[in-house]
């Protein structure tokens, strides 16, 4: 199996591209046979994305997988090289689950499917590129390439909110959404053509992460250089990770987006802000990082305060969860923050279980949306009579949200607020209250959505589809078992979070 | 010193380039009206031979015509071929908007001719004045050709306004080349740089006379703040002369620049050092102006002019971090020129098969383009991406190389700045595609259906338009994701260059 091994990463990103680019040849009239040639390719992806994940050895740990192929030779010194660690591996699945999820439920999307699917899959392939990537331009070029065809999949196929008094329309929400994460990458590409000068000033320019690392480790970036340049990973990447105060584009552009790509972009997409945080942030600028820390886990914090306040005033089912993703995604960048293993750890599970979660309810709200054509917690009422099995995977996935224990989410955030508490005690006592306010507008969604007698207009509901009942309960049913049974995952984990400098 | 005929034989493509637009001139004279369309045939046939010929020609030939007048390189190789190839695309995008909507077709395929033939020995001059004529025969047949819609009032308006600021540009230029000529005592650029180098104390009147010629040179590239024709000329010109101004002459503007400073001012190390500020402010200033001012463009050839302004800035930074220690700056350049000139003709392409179809040109007729028009709305939105500088096209990584090497040679700033203007610039790119994918169709004549009344629309667009946009759309798509042969050739002609 090793020439397997070799190509693993190639085929995971070449797949989902190769089957976006051959589906822009298929015609355009046929919903059917387009589909089901989503969910092949689909399939293909979340199958390697799984056996890549069961076969990275965390006994040996460090990257495996790897492979590179010459690209462009010469002064830039760029070269496909790909490999993934403990921390990409587990995204790496995350994202095949979420992927092939998203497309099994896509079969409501009738409108131009050919085009959805188009972009889905060269968004999908971009994500798989960035966990992968071992070199910065490669790195950046998947990043661009996940985050871009967001504009068309959501003002194409997305829908509107009307709050009676203003509209907030998908194309306010798309260009919103683009503007932040465009803005966000500038400052990326600043601070990586930064490095490259740093490194080229040190006889060896070169966008290779790992030969960056090398110089990192030799001192070739000194103190104040990496004081001045993180803060441009930390704020370029943090937007996409719906850093306070460049969360809003997050809840806009979830809500405006069709189901699957909110699945996918609150599943998966944030998680890249928060991975390229750690991965060219915290390993190749370790001094920067400690000293931006404090200034990162407050941030958190307001954001999982903040999240978690906003969500509570809202009325909109989808705007309820894309607050609720900002303040979850505090957690993770809490836990980032602390550099302490528990803490960073928990932050990678927490990007893990969130995705998970975070995903299954944007599936059941748009199961309920399908049929009533309204999100707004007022009108609906007591669909659990009408919904049981959409009302009881809504139940686990809120009560992983607030951290039920043998949930996925509770182990998460228990490791993330025993690092907080080991570094920073008074952020984490606020972080711990974020809990307790996750408690009070998850049982608010679920008394007013779900409980109750339900009105006449809702008689003639019906459950979810087989479809996103099967994809529900195998979401389920992975929460329910990082939750009981975290060792295999965080085993994984660990082994590359010690290997983070500074952690 | 040698015969003037010696190596003579070196010139055999700009002579049989010639004898071709002559060739058409007759041609035209003996067909009979409605069978011209065979003028853009045998244009396109003609290019085709002459790119073979001089690519076997020319392969890495090394030489120096007229004791140091022209150059006959890889560097002008590489243009050459450039340019007879966009040539050959143009004149592809232009065949039905001529046919149908312009009349004496064969002197516009002529003076199209003529104006590559002006294009290639730009590429080859080594000397102020040869450079100044080469850029006259340029001029002067994009002179016409802007105002070739002879009924337009527009076209006419353009066309004026193009002849008066580029009239007075050349005299700029040539006032000083006189200037440079009075104070060294010579025009060749590499005897400029000798000169620069050695003159302890450099004389204001020299001084002047270089940032004369480059104000005339930048009247060229439209770099801000001499830009203010470009926008009426594009808008007014005739569809494929708009495509023409964007894609071509500037290319050809932009290599006779490269040449000007890699020959006649970098060597001059100390002097270029001041220089490149005078260039970083322009280029920054460009890129800024171009792209703000886009923003609230409505007409889609007065947004594509902002952003062809835009996009010269980008190429001045590149031109700005030029250095003879490294080839990155000559090579991020000429991948830029071609990248954007391939992203171009694809946009233009597609938008002016659209014009066929319906007469119009404002952004928002554009509206539900998608509905009827899937391939074309498909290959404008890859190109509108890749001018916004997005993977997996060329865009992303012409820029991405471009911005690499201005950093590289120390001014971050700038790229950072680039990298900014980027963004902007994608606003109003994401504009269009929004109209194109996500707006409905707008209201026709008299409130009627948009559709209905440009029956065109439901039909495909022609065959030597798919055959541009089909090749164009796979070239941008390999320039993004494998660039290496492209990147070889360029680093050959900068070779040939910097040495």
């Amino acid at each position: 199996m090793n020439d397997f091994d070799q190509i693993a990463l190639l085929l995971l990103i070449i797949v989902p591209l190769a089957g976006s680019l051959s589906m822009m040849f298929m015609p355009g009239d046929e919903n059917k046979a387009t589909w089901y040639f989503a969910i092949l390719i689909g399939l293909i992806s979340l199958v390697l994305s799984l056996v890549i994940f069961a076969r990275y050895d965390y006994d040996q740990g460090g990257f495996q997988y790897l492979a590179s192929y010459e690209w462009l030779p010469g002064p830039l010194d760029i070269e496909l090289a790909l490999g993934i660690d403990g921390i990409s591996a587990p995204m790496v699945m995350l994202n095949g689950l979420v992927l092939f999820g998203g497309v099994l439920i896509s079969q409501t999307i009738h409108h131009r499917s050919r085009d959805f699917f188009v972009l889905l899959f060269a968004l999908a392939a971009g994500v798989y590129g960035v966990f992968a990537a071992r070199d910065l331009f490669f790195l950046f070029f998947f990043y661009e390439l996940a985050v871009l065809p967001m504009y068309l999949l959501i003002g194409v196929w997305g829908s509107s909110t009307d709050f009676g008094t203003f509209l907030r329309s998908k194309e306010y929400g798309a260009m919103k959404l683009l503007i932040f994460l465009v803005a966000g990458s500038i400052l990326v590409w600043i601070g990586i053509l930064a490095l490259y000068v740093e490194a080229q000033d040190a006889g060896f320019g070169t966008f290779s992460l790992s030969g960056l690392q090398v110089l990192a480790e030799n001192g070739a970036f000194d103190s104040d250089f990496q004081t001045l340049v993180f803060p441009l990973f930390m704020v370029g990447f943090g937007v996409l990770a719906g850093l306070w105060p460049f969360h809003t584009w997050s809840p806009d552009g979830h809500v405006a987006a069709p189901t699957a790509v909110s699945m996918l972009h609150a599943g998966v997409l944030m998680k890249l802000g928060a991975y390229g945080i750690i991965r060219v942030g915290m390993f190749l600028l370790p001094e920067g990082a400690d000293n931006w820390m404090p200034v990162l886990i407050t941030l958190g914090t307001v954001n999982v305060l903040y999240g978690a306040v906003s969500a509570m005033s809202q009325t909109d089912l989808k705007y309820i969860i894309g607050y609720s993703s900002v303040s979850h995604m505090g957690y993770v960048l809490m836990g980032i923050a602390t550099l302490d293993n528990i803490g960073v750890g928990g932050a990678v599970l927490q990007m893990f279980s969130h995705g998970m979660m975070t995903a299954l309810m944007f599936l059941l709200v748009g199961s309920i949306y399908h049929q009533t054509h309204t999100r707004d917690i007022n009108i609906l009422n007591g669909l659990a009579s009408r919904m049981p099995v959409n009302t009881f995977f809504f139940a686990i996935a809120g009560l992983a949200s607030l951290g039920l224990p043998g949930l996925s989410g509770f182990i998460a955030e228990f490791m993330v607020f025993t690092g907080a508490f080991r570094t920073y005690l008074p952020l984490a006592i606020l972080a711990v209250v974020g809990v307790a306010l996750t408690a009070i507008y998850i049982l608010r969604l679920l008394a007013r959505t779900f409980m109750g007698e339900s009105d006449q207009q809702w008689a003639s509901l019906k459950d979810s589809s087989p479809v996103e009942m099967a994809v529900g309960g195998a979401f389920v049913a992975i929460m329910i078992f990082v939750g009981v049974w975290p060792g295999p995952l965080l085993d994984v984990i660990n082994v590359s979070v010690q290997t983070i400098p500074g952690v | 010193m040698n015969s003037l005929s010696d190596n003579l034989d070196l010139l055999t493509p700009e002579f049989a380039l010639a004898g071709l637009a002559f060739l058409v001139f007759a041609a035209d004279l003996l067909l009979a009206e409605g069978k011209k369309v065979y003028l853009a045939w045998l244009s396109i046939a003609g290019l085709i031979a002459l790119i073979v010929v001089s690519l076997v020609m020319l392969w890495d030939e090394q030489e120096s015509l007229y004791d140091g007048l022209l150059a006959v390189d890889d560097f002008a190789l590489f243009f050459k071929v450039f340019f007879m190839g966009m040539g050959v695309f143009i004149i592809l995008s232009s065949m039905d908007f001529v046919e149908n909507k312009l009349k004496h077709q064969g002197e516009f395929y002529g003076l199209l001719l003529f104006s590559i033939l002006g294009m290639n020995i730009m590429a080859q001059s080594r000397e102020l004045l040869t450079a100044y004529i080469a850029l006259e025969l340029l001029s002067f047949s994009l002179y016409v050709l802007a105002a070739y819609a002879k009924d337009s009032a527009k076209s006419n308006e353009g066309a004026l306004k193009y002849i008066i600021v580029g009239a007075v540009s050349s005299a700029i230029l040539l006032y000083g080349v006189s200037m440079v000529y009075g104070t060294l005592g010579v025009t060749k650029f590499d005897d400029i740089a000798t000169g620069l180098a050695s003159a302890s104390e450099v004389s204001p009147a020299l001084w002047v006379g270089v940032a004369l010629i480059l104000v005339g040179l930048m009247f060229k590239v439209s770099a801000v703040p001499f830009h203010m024709w470009a926008p009426d000329v594009y808008e007014g010109a005739p569809y494929p002369v708009t495509a023409y101004l964007a894609i071509g002459s500037k290319a050809a503007a932009f290599a006779l620049i490269l040449r000007l400073v890699a020959e006649g001012f970098a060597p001059a190390a100390e002097r270029w050092e001041q220089w490149q500020l005078v260039f970083a402010a322009l280029a920054a200033l460009t890129m800024l102006v171009g792209n703000l001012v886009a923003l609230a463009q409505k007409n889609l050839k007065r947004l594509l002019a902002y952003s062809s302004i835009g996009h010269a800035g980008f190429i001045l930074a590149g031109i700005t971090a030029l250095s003879l220690d490294s080839d990155l700056a000559t090579n991020g350049v000429m991948f830029y020129l071609v990248g954007y000139s391939i992203t171009n003709l694809v946009v233009f392409a597609a938008v002016i098969s659209f014009f066929n179809m319906t007469g119009r040109e404002e952004i928002a007729d554009l509206g539900g383009l998608a509905e009827n028009q899937p391939f074309l709305s498909a290959c404008l939105g890859m190109g509108l991406f890749s001018l916004a500088g997005l993977p997996i096209f060329a865009g992303f990584t012409m820029k991405f190389y471009l911005f690499t090497a201005v950093a590289s040679e120390g001014y971050l700033w700038l790229a950072g700045l680039a990298i900014f203007s980027s963004l902007v610039s994608l606003y109003y790119y994401f504009q269009v595609l929004r109209q194109v994918y996500i707006e409905p169709v707008p209201a026709g004549e008299e409130g009627g259906d948009f559709v209905e009344q440009n029956p065109a629309l439901s039909r495909a667009p022609s065959i030597p338009m798919i055959a541009v946009l089909t090749t164009g759309s796979g070239a941008m798509i390999w320039l993004g994701v494998y660039p290496k042969p492209l990147i070889d050739m360029v680093e050959s002609a900068s070779r040939a260059l910097i040495g």
